[in-house]
């Protein structure tokens, strides 16, 4: 039985040994993202697989989200009769939180997952060990055209987000709300900045970055079989959620001094 | 031919004095082993006993707590990165469960180093593969499947044409046999005897199966509680005078080692 400054000695140790291998895992993976050999069948078949097919489950989330909001936001505004600035709003909060946010959410859940589960499976079969005897470097071959897809294509997926959400919220004003649907786009588009959507797309480089490397961190650790893979993938999507939260705020921080 | 430099005496492959624990266990203690060029050797020993653990130190996968691995007389204990990749040119493995890349074709994992290390144009490399396929008996059939399509024997086959495709210096085999039928297994004991012959390297093997051991090694090591406990020619196996090596090779429950 430990004693709880045992325990406590030992969740400190634990925490700051695996933030160390997490930012080797990183350095190695950025590292070799930026040296040749680049293999590009590799990174188009990442930007499919994690751009190409996230676009329904992406741009579902961004219209039900878009519409929710508007009807929650011309609820709430209403109640002081500010029923009118809710496309203003709508679009402020797609643009600058929601889009890229639930973007890089929604990655997490279907691409975390898929990574830390592929590269656990190769682990558990060997494959990974078979890489290095057929002289290609991991890092090269699976880590680095993953890091880069994701934060290519996640941008890329946010802005489509952010469209489609803005869309939810116009649809549900007009068919619902008695907006003009002429006047809602106007008003969306005077109000808004550039560096309203920029800021967002900006954050989702960090979060792309974040969740191939939560899922190739994950799977490439994958101990214990089956099991282990099982396991290796909640750990990528946790992480990865958890990560993405915190460095929103972090990045929200640093960008509203602008 | 992807040979490193080699001065022509001396073994071909060296442990010297290896030790490697996990989590406080001794697996291997002070491991001497030596293989000289051309022949054969095949470890042999229970499970647990680090059989595995000594093929992946050999060839690069690990690094053991003390001790050196020699290729050539060179100390590569230590390598990694670059060096380490040119090293692995000199070598070729053939894994337990294939570790075939599920999601290539056939032809693209027996072309794999030569497509992405050797940078050979996709057509010379996709023939090379259909030849190296074709010497461990499969035909132009397999050559666009993918490994899940095919039977264990036939993953092992593909296996090692992946291993020679790139006719390597030294190649190593963990469990060549294991998980196939009798046939199969003999197929494959054949077939790397065939390959090893043609190229004429360097062989390492570790198995628990005494048929394939006697058919495919020149000599046999016996690998006990972290030690080389007995080494000799595979001729002589029989009369090693070895109680722990009699017990092994005649599979007895009763004797000095136990479960």
């Amino acid at each position: 039985m430990l004693s709880p400054l045992q325990a406590l000695g030992r969740s400190t140790f634990s925490l700051v040994r695996t933030t160390g291998a997490l930012a080797l895992f990183a350095g190695r993976g950025v590292a070799a993202s930026m040296s040749a050999p680049l293999f590009v069948g590799q990174l188009i078949r990442q930007l499919v697989q994690i751009g190409y097919f996230s676009l329904p489950v992406i741009g579902l989330t961004a219209v039900f989200t878009g519409a929710a909001l508007a009807l929650n936001i011309y609820t709430g505004g209403g109640r002081f009769n500010a029923e009118q600035i809710m496309p203003q709003i709508v679009a402020l909060g797609i643009t600058r939180e929601l889009g890229p946010v639930l973007a890089a959410l929604m990655l997490a859940g279907r691409v975390s997952a898929a990574i830390a589960a592929e590269i656990g499976a190769m682990r558990a079969t060997e494959q990974i060990d078979a890489l290095k005897t057929l002289s290609v470097d991991p890092f090269r071959y699976l880590i680095a055209p993953r890091l880069m897809a994701a934060m290519i294509v996640l941008p890329m997926l946010t802005a489509v987000a952010d469209i489609i959400g803005v869309a939810g919220g116009w649809a549900v004003a007009v068919a619902s709300l008695n907006f003009n649907g002429a006047l809602y786009v106007k008003n969306t588009w005077d109000f808004l900045q550039s560096w309203d959507v920029v800021s967002g797309l900006l954050k989702s480089v960090v979060f792309g970055f974040i969740v191939a490397l939560m899922g190739c961190y994950h799977g490439y650790n994958a101990t214990g079989g089956a099991r282990g893979v099982g396991r290796a993938t909640t750990h990528a999507v946790v992480s990865a959620a958890i990560l993405i939260f915190a460095s929103d705020y972090l990045l929200t921080s640093l960008f509203s001094h602008k | 031919m992807t040979k490193p430099d080699t001065p022509s005496v001396g073994p071909k492959l060296e442990l010297r004095g290896v030790s490697k624990r996990f989590a406080g266990k001794a697996v291997l203690k002070g491991v001497d082993i030596a293989v000289e060029r051309g022949r054969s050797l095949v470890i042999i020993g229970g499970s647990g006993q680090g059989k595995s653990v000594t093929l992946k130190i050999a060839i690069g996968l690990m690094r053991p707590d003390a001790g050196k691995v020699l290729v050539d007389g060179q100390d590569v204990t230590r390598l990694g990165g670059v060096d380490q990749r040119k090293l692995a040119k000199a070598f070729g493995m053939l894994f337990q469960g294939a570790a075939l890349f599920d999601s290539l074709r056939v032809w693209e994992n027996v072309a794999f180093r030569l497509l992405n290390a050797d940078g050979v144009k996709r057509p010379d490399a996709k023939d090379r593969a259909v030849a190296a396929l074709g010497r461990v008996g499969l035909g132009p059939e397999v050559i666009d499947l993918y490994p899940g399509e095919l039977s264990g024997g036939m993953q092992k086959r593909v296996g090692l044409a992946r291993a020679v495709a790139a006719e390597p210096a030294i190649l190593f085999f963990d469990e060549p046999t294991t998980g196939l039928d009798p046939i199969n297994a003999d197929v494959i004991n054949a077939l790397i005897v065939e390959q090893v012959q043609r190229l004429g390297c360097t062989a390492i093997s570790i198995t628990h199966d005494m048929v394939s051991a006697r058919k495919i090694g020149d000599e046999i090591a016996m690998l006990h509680d972290g030690k080389i406990l007995w080494r000799g020619p595979t001729k002589d196996i029989d009369q090693s005078g070895n109680p722990y090596v009699d017990q092994f090779i005649h599979g007895q429950a009763v004797g000095p080692i136990t479960g």
